[in-house]
């Protein structure tokens, strides 16, 4: 219905100051139940396996382990609960544009105080 | 306005009025690009939320490093079952609410309610579970600023009889629960004014909304409500997991 009424659109009322019509969006995608259930799913299991393997003692590892398993969970939320897997090139960008910049900030302000007392620990 | 009028004007200038949905506004192409503006427009304003919750994550990793043992005690009194119930709560209700832009998408308005119903039950069963752990570090007396008394983790605890402190370090516990409570209470803040959203927006597909093929209230909606189980996401293994065998 869309697609018609964008067609339609098209068709008998081009934009003067558009130029000549470009896809303005992205093909709607409706994602299944069953990816939904799938992913909710996993992110079960990945709540499980990261309170199980908090118990067992890993020394340094406990927290690279909690913390790559947030991260794959995070993924699975920002890419099939959020869209962002089936989403425009422009809301992609600007998703990745946001961790990115997110990432500079962290790691410069880390970076900052790891080498504060570089060499007197 | 009358109709009939701005139908004939539509005609003559070529202007399509009528054939469009009433909520497309104006100076939007089509429903789609609509959408696409006010997805764009949500992602924007999750990513300042990034950037507010990321200083909290990084001013705790930062805090841990310098005052590590008493990080590790603070977290030791946590309840871990807490935690990973509520963690299970909100991803749970990740699905539904995913299940709930389906239910838009696909324009069935009564699966529509049910999911945002259980979404809505959800999320205030996440709330009464840290409200239960919020009045639990009431009693044990770990509340900074209000009835913090750093005497009560000098001496560690039934679980972990190892965590003795010295005063010292026992009064920097008050750094680790003040982040906990910053960070947990701006997380429930967001779920608070995530079930009040939510029920409005109950209201509006009760009298009929959003099943029309306006999906975006709901979308973005829903993108706001993965944002937050994102953020738990990140403060379950941070606050309740990490420093369990340190």
């Amino acid at each position: 219905m869309e697609q018609q009424q964008e067609h339609h659109h098209h068709l008998h009322v081009p934009h003067p100051d558009m130029g000549p019509s470009e896809p303005t969006h992205h093909e709607e995608h409706i994602v299944t139940p069953k990816v939904y259930l799938i992913v909710g799913a996993s992110l079960l299991v990945f709540t499980a396996t990261t309170t199980a393997v908090s118990y067992v003692d890993l020394g340094e590892f406990n927290a690279v382990v909690a913390l790559a398993i947030a991260c794959i969970k995070m993924s699975l939320v920002v890419l099939f609960f959020m869209h962002v897997k089936y989403s425009s090139k422009l809301t992609r960008l600007t998703v990745a544009c946001g961790f990115f910049t997110f990432l500079v900030l962290i790691t410069m302000t880390m970076t900052d105080y790891i080498s504060r007392a570089w060499g007197r620990w | 306005m009358d109709s009939q009028s701005v139908a004939a004007q539509t005609v003559e200038t070529g202007h399509i009025e009528h054939e469009h949905p009433p909520f497309l506004r104006h100076h939007f192409e089509n429903v789609a690009q609509q959408r696409e503006a006010a997805t764009f427009g949500m992602w924007l304003f999750l990513l300042t939320e990034i950037m507010f919750f990321g200083g909290l994550f990084c001013a705790y990793l930062i805090f841990r490093n310098w005052y590590y043992p008493a990080f590790v005690a603070g977290s030791h009194s946590l309840h871990i079952w807490a935690g990973t119930l509520n963690t299970t709560l909100l991803i749970i209700s990740s699905f539904t609410m995913a299940m709930a832009v389906h239910a838009a998408e696909t324009r069935v308005r009564r699966s529509l309610m049910g999911w945002m119903i259980v979404t809505i039950i959800l999320g205030c069963g996440f709330l009464c579970v840290k409200a239960y752990e919020w009045h639990d570090e009431w009693v044990e007396h770990h509340v900074p600023g209000l009835n913090f008394n750093p005497a009560t983790l000098e001496h560690g605890t039934k679980a972990y009889p190892d965590d003795t402190l010295a005063p010292d370090m026992a009064q920097k516990t008050s750094v680790y629960f003040s982040l906990y409570f910053a960070m947990t209470g701006m997380h429930a803040l967001h779920m608070i004014i995530g079930v009040s959203l939510l029920t409005i927006l109950l209201i509006g597909a009760y009298k009929g909304k959003y099943v029309d093929g306006h999906v975006a209230p709901i979308e973005n909606f829903g993108l706001y409500w993965h944002f937050v189980d994102i953020v738990w996401i990140f403060l379950f293994p941070l606050l309740y997991l990490i420093s369990r065998h340190q």
